[in-house]
């Protein structure tokens, strides 16, 4: 029987096999990525334990999510905030660690800057202490999020005990429509399955439809896969994945490239290899989405309408569903197309890279951002915001009276730096998650792709643009 | 490299003064009755914005302890050591903060019919022993426990048993773990032990694996 891509990636990094009765391997981490909240523990445990970075020249550190967005000469503004950045940079500079602070080029967000420093490539094992780690699968690796102990693990020995998880292939049959995105697909996959539909799973994204996107769109895809409760999402890599890939820096050259691609065209799964589960979904059926409630379960087709508690199988689901339509004050049988936005929020690891930007460009050219509506872009790293400006995007968006940040970051995803929604603002965002106080203390998200932000920003009311 | 001999092997278990050893502990009990105690619950977010692993035992319950007669403002349950919770102690938020916080307390094992899974792992890598017996066993520990604050609760991973009075109940944890903790090792202290078949897995990497260092450097960016 053959091997899964999943499983040749991890059998490549078993130091040892589980020893002594238990059931972990000990496995090799080519790649751990740290950004400024979640690490000053590790830290101070490593000292105190006399111990020291095993591998500085596997490690990288970003500084992303409390960064300010408005200037690059910014402080942040929060004590906490600002306390983490300054441990970060006095840790990272004892243990010798490359940091990209906030106003480098190389700064953003950390799975935005890991595939452009060229540090991302098939069958690698790479670990942050950020459940959205999955984002790199997209280039054939094994990524994960992991917690602040193993942060501190890897730090001491570049290496993870880990047990066994079980594989799962999303087949996705046909190709997208014309206007519909990987957003689009990962939010009907998660509505499917369910947030706890991959629990226990490492998901390869396999079929036609997964073969036909980019880069970009598979990192919008693999991004998403922690949200259906897997551990990583994966899709081997192919000539889209070798053509990203010889753009970016300090890759290999001549015969050793060629050694290289005959390696990472190796890890596709075998023809008769065997997933643990299966899914398939028909990505020809789909049109835009965007999530109604609080969690990305709870998404339905952008043409539908608000569905109600008693739509639901079970007592649990029927609860949530109660909860989130009062949170989210929003009545059943609404059709979404009615719900109007005060905010627009284009940016995050899910849909911050330079194609997100041009999906957006290419609804707002020559039309404005409706009275009253806040259009706040963000770009993924400061590398994004330099290709914005060099293909004129930025213009574009300023004629069309939208609000490009300059400061790279996760800025309103996750709100820890001075950029949130006030309690009551309803917003469509380009994020990953729409639970209950996300994006500040009383704010309600809507999950969008890129171009349905952009169409929404236009109309005021949740919009693709076909509506246009 | 060579395997490290047993005597080195001594060395590095010395040197991992990170975690306490556990063995057979013996202490009083706080029985707490309620089920599905999530992360947010024993120490709510506003307190998980520290950089420090220590000094979060003022945080624990922080919500609760406010209440009238909750068990651990009881004055007989001062110096309790070991939390008996019910079904699903641990769930939610991946917070570590939560361990840190019952250890920074004082307690050294928490018993409870089920636990969060994430939770779990985090506790045992912290050295803070999450038991799991039945929810009978964990009503009978509230019943003895109740009836006399003194009573002691023994949690003996040497033998992998609870004992409290006449009581006597068998658990189970995984080999890995429990070899670890009799040790004093922590996960670290315990993967360094196989520190040559690291040295010898990095030996063989393939060499056009990528580095950070020198870190990649773009040129000076002109922000518009
Ligand atoms: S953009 Fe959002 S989801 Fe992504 S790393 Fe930052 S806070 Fe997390």
């Amino acid at each position: 029987m053959g091997t899964t891509l999943a499983q040749k990636a991890w059998d490549a990094h078993v130091v040892r096999r589980a020893s002594g009765g238990g059931k972990d391997d000990l496995l090799y981490v080519d790649l751990q990525l740290l950004h400024e909240v979640n690490t000053p523990q590790a830290f101070d445990r490593l000292r105190a334990a006399g111990r020291t970075v095993r591998r500085p020249d596997l490690t990288v550190g970003t500084e992303d999510h409390n960064t300010p967005t408005l200037a690059l000469d910014r402080v942040i503004k929060d004590r906490e905030g600002r306390r983490q950045a300054e441990l970060m940079r006095s840790n990272c500079a004892e243990f010798g660690i490359p940091l990209h602070r906030f106003g480098d080029p190389g700064q953003g967000i950390v799975h935005v800057i890991a595939p452009e420093l060229g540090l991302v490539r098939p069958g690698m094992t790479i670990v942050c202490c950020d459940s959205h780690t999955t984002t790199l699968g997209a280039f054939g690796a094994l990524a994960f999020g992991i917690g602040a102990s193993q942060v501190e693990h890897v730090l001491a020995t570049q290496t993870l005990p880990m047990r066994p998880l079980k594989t799962m292939a999303v087949n996705v049959e046909g190709t997208l429509p014309e206007g519909v995105s990987a957003k689009d697909l990962v939010l009907a996959l998660i509505a499917q399955i369910g947030t706890a539909g991959g629990q226990g799973h490492i998901i390869e994204y396999r079929g036609a439809g997964v073969r036909a996107l980019s880069m970009e769109a598979r990192m919008t895809l693999c991004n998403m896969s922690v949200e259906a409760g897997s551990r990583a999402g994966m899709v081997a890599p192919d000539e889209t994945t070798f053509a990203y890939l010889e753009r970016c820096p300090g890759m290999p050259q001549g015969e050793e490239w060629d050694a290289e691609v005959a390696y990472w065209r190796s890890l596709a799964s075998d023809a008769d290899a065997r997933f643990d589960r299966e899914v398939t979904i028909d990505a020809r059926e789909l049109s835009p989405y965007v999530s109604w409630g609080t969690n990305p379960a709870q998404s339905v087709p952008l043409a539908g309408q608000v569905p109600a508690a008693a739509d639901f199988g079970t007592a649990a689901e029927r609860a949530a569903a109660e909860r989130a339509l009062t949170y989210m004050d929003l009545k059943p049988g609404t059709a979404l197309r009615d719900v109007s936005v005060d905010t627009v929020f284009l940016g995050s690891c899910t849909n911050s890279r330079i194609e997100d930007l041009r999906a957006a460009a290419d609804v707002l050219r020559g039309r404005k951002v409706a009275d009253g509506l806040h259009m706040m872009i963000v770009p993924g790293s400061a590398r994004v915001r330099l290709q914005a400006v060099e293909e004129g995007l930025d213009r574009v968006f300023a004629e069309a009276g939208a609000d490009f940040r300059v400061g790279a970051g996760c800025s309103m995803c996750a709100a820890l730096n001075e950029d949130r929604l006030l309690p009551g603002q309803r917003a469509a965002s380009t994020n990953n998650r729409n639970f209950e106080g996300r994006q500040g203390r009383g704010s309600r998200t809507h999950i969008v792709s890129p171009a349905v932000a952009a169409a929404t920003a236009v109309t005021g009311r949740l919009s693709s643009p076909a509506d246009l | 490299m060579e395997k490290a001999t047993v005597m080195e092997k001594a060395t590095l278990r010395e040197n991992a003064t990170v975690m306490e050893k556990f063995t057979v502990h013996t202490g009083t009990a706080a029985p707490l009755r309620r089920t599905d105690v999530d992360t947010d619950q024993i120490i709510p977010v506003r307190f998980c914005a520290s950089t420090r692993r220590d000094g979060h035992a003022d945080s624990l319950f922080a919500d609760w302890r406010t209440e009238d007669g909750f068990v651990l403002e009881q004055p007989e349950r001062k110096g309790a050591t070991v939390l008996v919770a019910g079904q699903d102690f641990g769930t939610g938020s991946s917070r570590e903060y939560a361990v840190w916080a019952l250890q920074d307390y004082g307690f050294r094992a928490v018993i409870a019919p089920r636990f969060g899974d994430i939770f779990r792992g985090n506790s045992l890598m912290n050295g803070l022993l999450t038991v799991v017996v039945p929810a009978a066993v964990v009503e009978r520990l509230w019943e003895l426990t109740e009836a006399d604050p003194t009573a002691l609760v023994t949690v003996d991973l040497e033998r992998l048993q609870v004992r409290c009075a006449d009581l006597v109940q068998d658990f189970t944890l995984d080999e890995d773990v429990r070899r670890r903790l009799l040790g004093g090792l922590d996960a670290i202290a315990d993967t360094l032990l196989d520190e040559a078949d690291i040295a010898r897995y990095e030996a063989t990497r393939r060499p056009a694996l990528p580095v950070t260092r020198p870190p990649v450097t773009y040129p000076p960016a002109t922000v518009r």
